[in-house]
């Protein structure tokens, strides 16, 4: 092993995490999400949800250099690694934050791995940007996709695109006739076809390609590898979304069950309440000690990174089904409607459990190193 | 000493401790010794593992941080790099575990400068064996309402009462006893001792476990007199003193030597992954069904995610409080013991109904014999029930069940 002790987290992250999370808590991100909803309630009136998020609290992320703290310091970032993004989604996850931070930290660890620095150096400039590289049936292989490159022009349709609504570019996985490449796209050449989905916080759609002007980040044939050495990143980061969010859950449903009195007592008293939170909470610690283990080996340890990763998304994956399940159960009538906030943490997590695979498949490709 | 001077100085010492261990495994005993120390009954088990015990406290691997005057080795920060070695390295297990794991820890704490000189150095070395007199037939969970009772009498104290569950109670010198000195005060009417138990009015008999072992007892004091030197903290103070024991008993302390189990629960996971390979049910490995290597991977990730949790118990930022994570340590780790020997179970289907000394049985019957005993780790100590009890009163502040 040759990882840190203190899995890399040095004073300077620490302080940067510290610094998110008063930044989140002072922007209460869901007050607006809430304003933006009013009226949508209802899916069978089929209103499409807007991809809202906060342009302010973007913009003044940007001025804190949150967007380019990943991106290497040759393409005019901070040049921090996956041990500092993974704590800022930790943070971004705890706040169910709906923000392009998200999948343009995604974006920064896949363009690292391909070595593109002029793409780098368009995030750093502020671009936002989103990977859009699955296939109809969620199949996160380059290989599926179906993308068709001809030249610089792509033609077809891309899958399961996070924050689609938000982003200014995309990371797109065409095949070409060397084989399937990697590709960036500007927002403004594609149309975006929203999906309603379950999930408040997050955005999701397709994006339509017809001809669409673009740049190659890794050349044909190569997809394949660039993507399987930043899938750890990618792992971990939702991971880290996960692990903040349970806390969050955790916290919330303990603070509840003070406070929510019935049988002339706080419901915390009886231990078939006080006992699941208490598994929520060993669920919760579990995943974060998994997640930070596997950021600090994609940093230190690459070798080991891929097995880190997973069993960190394995946890993670689980620990989002559990402590959503827990968090609405425990808060009784109230954590069914739409006016609690456990719905939009719980929402989040079912959405989480299932990005670059559940803990189930994680854990089947766990086993085939054995 | 400068920090990079400390780093290397700990690196020669993990060094040193691997060597050492590496070079003075001791050859097994004749006949199989139990999985852990609770079963120990055997004068030749008990004889082989003195000495090695013996041995390890002299290469310096127990009591590696405690004071010299103490009979301890004067190191700082060793003994977490010792223990951790003596757990990787497969070795037997430390007879005298109550005496490290309960006795020293407390006595350091709330012992007299003459207790400490007097009853550490045979503690360290396995020369002195100790037991735990706590639980006792009507006060298991509920501690508090034990009813062995303490009378002083001049500079003695006469005890009366009965205690249950005492491992180790027949092969021990010396008892950590809990008695009651005030029937009117429950929480300070308790005091703490120790009683010597080679003398009259002390009665041990064994009680058999589910597994057909011995190694608990039960323990009868028929006024039996200890002298008050020997009385721990002051009267009335044994509840305080035991909860610090008890602390230490979870695994929530820093100890003065490793309470060796002789297998991580890493190794385990491979041993698991390895019998899941080797066993065949309707002509393919139970290894390529989806559904055990679901299970046993699950189980994988959570021993990974424990000693992650260990990292990061250490780190303050990312801790969520200091208790948090070590309090979580017994309760979680007995219960992935014990999803692990289920698999086990499992895996072997029909042939987990071998038992020890049955000649087809996989492993002499380990797995069978090891899931039984994993019900120590869940009931003993405060039961996992409890222990949820504790981590949502302390950690998480919500009201107390009692
Ligand atoms: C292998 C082994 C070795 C032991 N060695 C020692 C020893 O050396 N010295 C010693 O002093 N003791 C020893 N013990 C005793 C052990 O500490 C007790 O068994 C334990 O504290 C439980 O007490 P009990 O057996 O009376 O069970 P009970 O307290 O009667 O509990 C029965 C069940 O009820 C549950 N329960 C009880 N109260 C509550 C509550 N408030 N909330 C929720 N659930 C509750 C328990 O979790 C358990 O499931 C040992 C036990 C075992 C199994």
């Amino acid at each position: 092993m040759t990882q840190p002790r203190d899995f890399g987290f040095s004073e300077e992250i620490q302080m940067l995490k510290r610094d998110v999370q008063r930044f989140l808590e002072e922007r209460q991100p869901i007050t607006g999400l809430r304003a933006s909803l009013a009226g949508t309630e209802d899916p069978h009136r089929g209103n499409v949800r807007g991809g809202w998020f906060d342009r302010e609290a973007w913009a003044a992320m940007q001025e804190l250099g949150w967007h380019l703290l990943a991106v290497p310091e040759s393409a005019g970032g901070v040049g921090m690694g996956l041990v500092a993004a993974a704590a800022v989604q930790e943070e971004i996850g705890r706040a169910a934050c709906p923000t392009p931070l998200t999948s343009t930290l995604q974006a920064t660890f896949v363009l690292r791995e391909a070595g593109a620095e002029t793409a780098l150096a368009k995030i750093a400039a502020g671009t936002s940007m989103s990977l859009a590289l699955y296939s109809q049936d969620g199949s996160l292989e380059a290989e599926d996709t179906e993308v068709v490159a001809d030249g610089d022009r792509l033609t077809g349709t891309a899958w399961f695109v996070q924050d689609a609504q938000k982003s200014d570019g995309f990371i797109v996985a065409a095949r070409a006739a060397g084989g399937v490449g990697l590709y960036y796209v500007d927002a403004s050449a594609v149309t975006v076809a929203p999906d309603r989905i379950v999930d408040l916080t997050r955005d999701q759609g397709c994006i339509e390609l017809k001809g669409a002007v673009a740049e190659v980040i890794a050349a044909p044939g190569s997809a394949g590898d660039v993507l399987a050495r930043a899938l750890p990143a990618l792992l971990t980061l939702v991971a880290a979304d996960i692990a903040g969010a349970a806390e969050w859950q955790l916290q919330t449903t303990a603070e509840y069950a003070k406070v929510r009195e019935q049988f002339d007592r706080p419901i915390g008293f009886f231990q078939a309440v006080k006992h699941p939170i208490v598994n929520m909470m060993i669920a919760a610690d579990e995943t974060r000690s998994l997640m930070y283990n596997a950021a600090a080996a994609y940093d230190h340890d690459p070798a080991d990174a891929l097995r880190c990763a997973r069993l960190a998304k394995s946890s993670a994956s689980d620990t989002a089904e559990f402590c959503a399940n827990r968090s609405t159960q425990l808060h009784g009538g109230i954590g069914f409607t739409w006016e609690a906030d456990v719905q939009i943490w719980h929402k989040r997590q079912m959405h989480s459990q299932f990005l670059f695979g559940d803990g189930a498949w994680q854990r089947a490709r766990l086993a085939e190193q054995f | 000493m400068s920090e990079a001077t400390q780093l290397r100085e700990q690196e020669e010492f993990r060094e040193y401790c691997r060597r050492w261990l590496e070079e003075n495994r001791p050859a097994p005993p004749s006949t199989t010794l139990p999985q852990a120390a609770y079963e120990v009954t055997y004068e030749d088990h008990r004889n082989y593992l003195v000495d090695w015990q013996a041995k390890c406290y002299e290469a310096g691997l127990i009591a590696t941080d405690v004071a010299r005057e103490y009979g301890g080795h004067g190191h700082r920060n060793f003994q977490a790099i010792a223990s951790a070695e003596v757990r990787r390295a497969n070795v037997p297990y430390f007879l005298n575990w109550i005496g490290l794991g309960m006795t020293a820890p407390t006595l350091l704490v709330h012992g007299t400068e003459e207790q400490k000189k007097r009853f550490l150095p045979p503690i360290f070395t396995a020369a002195e064996i100790w037991c735990q007199g706590f639980s006792e037939p009507g006060a298991g969970s509920d501690l508090v309402s034990l009813q062995t009772s303490a009378v002083k009498d001049g500079d003695n104290w006469i005890i009366n009462g009965s205690k249950v569950w005492t491992s180790l109670g027949a092969l021990a010198s010396w008892m950590l006893l809990l008695a009651r000195t005030d029937k009117n005060d429950k929480y300070n009417g308790i005091t703490y001792f120790m009683a010597p138990m080679d003398q009259p009015g002390v009665t041990v008999r064994p009680i058999h476990k589910m597994t057909g072992e011995c190694g608990f007892n039960e323990v009868f004091l028929e006024n039996v007199i200890i002298p008050d030197h020997l009385r721990v903290d002051a009267v009335g103070a044994g509840w305080k003193v035991a909860m610090s024991t008890l602390t230490s008993e979870r695994g929530a302390a820093a100890g003065v030597g490793a309470v060796a189990s002789s297998e991580s629960p890493m190794g385990a996971i491979h041993q698991l992954i390895e019998l899941a390979k080797r066993t065949r049910r309707n002509g393919r490995a139970v290894w390529d069904d989806p559904v055990w290597r679901d299970r046993i991977m699950k189980i994988y990730e959570r021993t990974e995610a424990a000693v992650q949790n260990g990292r990061r118990a250490r780190i303050s930022s990312l801790n969520g409080g200091a208790m948090r994570i070590p309090l979580q340590g017994k309760v979680v780790g007995s219960e992935i013991g014990q999803e692990m020997h289920q698999i086990a179970l499992g895996v072997l289907g029909q042939r987990s109904s071998l038992y020890v000394h049955d000649k087809h049985a996989e492993e002499d019957g380990r797995w069978a014999l090891g899931y039984m005993n994993t019900y120590t780790g869940t009931i003993s100590g405060g039961s996992s029930e409890i222990q949820r009890n504790i981590l949502g009163e302390r950690v998480l502040g919500l009201p107390k069940t009692k």
